[in-house]
């Protein structure tokens, strides 16, 4: 699209960074100014959007255009950027509160519009901002400032939401991973659609570890599967284990152990338009389960900005009407 | 009134309701009597009123509604009080009116519906037309279903579909008692059935069927004629408040040279903005049905930081939920045109009822000290000017702006003289080019208006951000030093104040100095204005003024309150206004005069009213 070479560098701003020391947030940015280079976008083309919340900031921090909002309404603000004006890079940095709680709504209806936006979830289950109350990912029983007792309410999994509302693009990674983090962000600026990442991140403050289980060095490799579109769902420190498909669940398997070679471990098909699958796969979890992460999901279907400008290049090349005076003029008049 | 050969008798203005039930077809009827009304050269302006409720039970009160229309030779300012002709198709559509007729009214009944069944449902004991209650009223009661039919009977049509057809008997009735134009009438109905061409023929069968039946009985002993309006000139339409107002938005983008965004979510009275400026995708308009209030409003947020004249349009329920991200606007200090359709509140209230109840909400109801323009349109017709000023005032000071209509301008109609669009002033918002010298700063402004300079996406080198914290002046970082807020609270203030060089000096009608200033806003114009003019021509010292800019108000405004023995302000609420003015000109004695009815001002109410003051 552009032959500017771009590195890291452009996309940092002038804006002193003041999230807390040891933030998954900052990798999470060194992520995506890396990212940036490598998508063949001006920068006078990307707008950043955001809601409330510590990751929110995230606008100031990159430079490119920006606007900070309300709490919750990121996926509402983004949306009116990108439909009025599609020839941007529209990217969404919220959180777990702000998205999972007060933005609900609007979530799912930035996904189930399908509008062309890169939405990157910071989800570390936790209000960070407000100080360390449960959020909508919290695990059920989570002792916080507000459930002294533990919370007594199921948590959110985001990836359900994703295809509960006809998502066409999901993908998951740890802020521990900077490398995987690069390549999806890259894969959802491609994706022509709502494409939700969500990132598990670590507040230092208020939720030290909490996905520690997942990203641990020690764990992390029988903890977690990469995902990768046309390749064999395999996992585990010695990369033996699988998934397998029995009657309507998956099943891990070690490669080699009772009666599992390597030709029962499921293909991992990002592109099925069914969701099947990718529900499965978002909902796995410890201990049963590694954690998913990579691209669970990116299909193609009609896109809300790309509809509208057919429909209003359509209306204008066979209507009558051209301007304002045409129209004023038009239908029933009376001359006095 | 000069009576002439045949009993036709001249008459300046006529008020002709017609009522029934929601699927009688009466707003039918009612625009097929403005619009050949219209053709004719009368000034008119029209008023639909229908409950809340899609089908309420047939035959009951609930389900009564209906469509005024005010015709004259003389100007029209209102859709008019009592009415001198009720077409009522059953018995609760005449009892429901019964209370808004003039004594003396012309009263056209289907007499084949005043039956026990139908008066039981309208909660009728008695048969008024036998039990001498309508006495003092001239009534017509036609075997209306019953001709219907027979007209009908070779056209093989089923009786549901000749039923539908009543209210061209009626108003074939209607025509021949107020000398209409049969051909006129015929050529409506021509154009509504384009597309069940079928339909013409019976309609106009039974319209013709309705003319003949008044004309053949000599029901009618004297019929009327109202000669058209020789001061009105030009070329014009007929318009609700609803489409002025997204007409006005589209033409002021065009002259913005700006594409058009509107960020909306489905609420009664506004809907139909939505619904018409989405018809419009060939002059390039993009609207957004959000999934509610809250998201309207931010989507027209993001659509302005990104280049557009954007718009949300709402009714007060609406405006609350949207409060937070009026101060995002104001914060961000980016354009934007807020509509508020006022309806009956508080809560959801009464939705199809008009009120002017949400002044404080559109004035005061946010977080902090968040200042906004405030601007009313006061006839259906000039909510395209209102609405055109709103986006033109919004993108040149770079600051949001709430219009307010209500449920009475937004679904009436009156005649519009169609301006030449590119004669209308032009807006220019003060855009920056590209590599703006120095860097772009965004929070650097203009020196005289304090509009901050507009940079948006897809501009080479003037990346920047902006959010609701608190910035620092010119450069837009966010600061949270005290004497920094300090500083952008009185600028965000003073802006808004300097907005008053774009706001034209306030109208007065009548003397400078006197014994009765009455003063309305927005909507009550109308009413206003013709009582003051009936008071004023009977040679009383009174004189009216109506606001249309509540925030700033005119430069002139303490000028024109001061001079009068009394200051008496009327509106449809409890006293927003008033106290408004009260607060801004505490030197001056205002008297309140106030209606809580969730309906427009009569203008005998008001001419009561202001005798009484002028007699004490």
């Amino acid at each position: 699209m552009t032959e500017i070479k771009y590195t890291r560098k452009d996309f940092v701003s002038d804006q002193e960074v003041k999230w807390c020391a040891g933030c998954g947030d900052y990798s999470i940015l060194s992520a995506v100014t890396n990212a940036l280079p490598e998508i063949g976008i001006n920068k006078k083309d990307i707008v950043f959007v955001s809601g409330i919340g510590c990751s929110s900031r995230f606008p100031y921090y990159v430079d490119t255009y920006g606007i900070h909002g309300l709490h919750g309404r990121a996926a509402a603000l983004a949306s009116g950027v990108k439909v009025s004006h599609p020839h941007l890079s529209v990217w969404i940095a919220t959180g777990d509160g702000d998205s999972m709680a007060i933005g609900g709504n609007h979530f799912i209806h930035l996904i189930r519009r399908n509008i062309d936006v890169n939405l990157i979830l910071f989800n570390n289950e936790i209000y960070g901002l407000t100080k360390g109350q449960y959020s909508p990912t919290s695990p059920l029983g989570h002792v916080t400032k507000t459930s002294p007792h533990g919370t007594v309410e199921h948590p959110f999994k985001p990836a359900e939401l994703v295809m509960g509302s006809e998502g066409t693009f999901f993908a998951r990674v740890p802020d521990t991973n900077p490398k995987m983090m690069k390549e999806v962000f890259i894969e959802a600026a491609k994706h022509n659609g709502a494409s939700i990442v969500e990132v598990l991140q670590n507040c230092v403050i208020f939720n030290n570890n909490t996905h520690e289980e997942i990203t641990g060095k020690e764990v992390r490799d029988d903890h977690q599967i990469y995902l990768k579109h046309g390749e064999k769902m395999i996992f585990g420190a010695e990369n033996n284990k699988g998934l397998v498909l029995e009657g309507l669940k998956l099943k891990v398997v070690t490669i080699g152990e009772d009666g599992y070679t390597l030709d029962d471990i499921l293909v991992h098909n990002a592109k099925d338009k069914d969701a099947t699958m990718h529900y499965l796969l978002g909902r796995m979890s410890l201990p049963e389960f590694p954690v998913a992460m990579g691209v669970i999901r990116a299909v193609d279907a009609a896109v809300y900005n790309d509809e509208l400008e057919k429909q209003i290049s359509n209306a204008k090349a066979t209507s009558k009407i051209k301007n304002m005076n045409d129209l004023v003029n038009a239908g029933e008049t009376f001359v006095l | 009134m000069a009576t002439k050969a045949n009993n036709v008798v001249e008459v300046d203005k006529v008020v002709v309701k017609f009522a029934g039930d929601s699927g009688d077809g009466m707003q039918l009827s009612g625009t097929q009597f403005s619009d050949t009304s219209a053709i004719l050269g009368n000034d008119l302006a029209t008023f639909p009123d229908f409950p809340s409720e899609i089908r309420a039970p047939q035959g009951t009160l609930a389900g009564v509604s209906g469509f005024q229309v005010h015709i004259g030779h003389t100007d029209i300012y209102t859709s008019g009080d009592d009415a001198d002709v009720l077409v009522a198709m059953n018995p609760a559509a005449l009892r429901y009116n019964m209370s808004h007729l003039k004594t003396g009214s012309t009263i056209i009944v289907d007499g084949d519906l005043f039956e026990p069944k139908n008066l039981k449902k309208a909660g009728y004991e008695t048969n008024p037309l036998e039990d001498g209650s309508l006495s003092n009223y001239t009534v017509i009661a036609a075997p209306i279903t019953s001709q219907t039919r027979t007209i009908l009977k070779e056209t093989g049509l089923d009786v549901k579909t000749m039923d539908k057809s009543r209210n061209q008997f009626a108003i074939g009735i209607v025509f021949y008692l107020l000398n209409r134009d049969m051909e006129e009438g015929a050529k409506f109905l021509a154009q509504k059935f384009k597309k069940k061409p079928e339909l013409i023929d019976s309609n106009v069968l039974v319209m013709k069927g309705g003319h003949n039946y008044a004309h053949n009985l000599q029901l009618i002993h004297t019929t009327y004629r109202i000669n058209p309006n020789l001061t009105k000139k030009g070329k014009y339409r007929n318009i609700t408040g609803n489409v002025a107002t997204a007409w006005g938005l589209m033409a002021a983008a065009e002259r913005a040279n700006l594409p058009l965004f509107l960020g909306s979510y489905p609420i009664t009275p506004a809907t139909e903005i939505l619904a018409e400026l989405a018809k419009f995708k060939n002059l390039g308009v993009k609207t957004f049905q959000a999934e509610d209030e809250i998201a309207g409003v931010m989507s027209a947020i993001g659509a302005a930081y990104a280049g557009s004249l954007a718009a949300t349009s709402t009714a007060g329920p609406g405006l609350s939920l949207k409060s937070e991200a009026l101060g995002l606007a104001v914060m961000t200090e980016l354009p934007l045109v807020v509509v508020d359709v006022q309806r009956g509140g508080p809560s959801t209230g009464l939705p199809t009822k008009t009120e002017q109840s949400d002044l404080m909400q559109a004035l005061y109801g946010r977080n902090g000290e968040a200042p906004m323009i405030v601007m009313a349109a006061s006839s259906s017709s000039d909510c395209f000017h209102y609405a055109f000023h709103a986006a033109k005032i919004s993108l040149e000071h770079m600051t949001p702006v709430i219009l307010l209509t209500d449920s009475y301008l937004a679904n009436g109609s009156e005649l519009w003289q169609i301006p030449d669009i590119n004669q209308l002033p032009e807006i220019k918002a003060p855009l920056v080019g590209e590599n703006v010298e120095g860097g772009y700063k965004p929070y650097l402004r203009n020196e005289e208006n304090l509009a901050r300079y507009w940079a948006v996406p897809g501009q080479e080198g003037n990346q920047h951000r902006v959010g609701g914290l608190e910035k620092e002046d010119v450069t837009g970082s966010v600061s949270h030093n005290p004497h920094n807020h300090e500083k952008m609270v009185q600028l965000r203030a003073e802006k808004v104040r300097r907005a008053v060089v774009d706001v034209p000096n306030q109208e007065l009608n009548g003397p400078e100095k006197g014994k009765l200033l009455v003063i309305g806003w927005g909507s009550t114009k109308g009413a206003i204005f013709t009582a003051w003019k009936q008071l004023f021509n009977e040679g009383k010292d009174i004189a009216s003024a109506c606001f249309n800019y509540i925030m700033p108000l005119p430069a002139n405004t303490e000028e024109i309150l001061s001079g009068y023995d009394q200051v008496l302000v009327c509106e449809l609420n409890n006293g927003q206004f008033v106290n408004y003015l009260r607060m801004n000109f505490p030197n001056i004695k205002f008297t309140q005069f106030n209606k809580n009815q969730a309906q427009p001002f009569m203008v005998t109410e008001l001419v009561q009213k202001f005798n009484e003051i002028l007699e004490a």
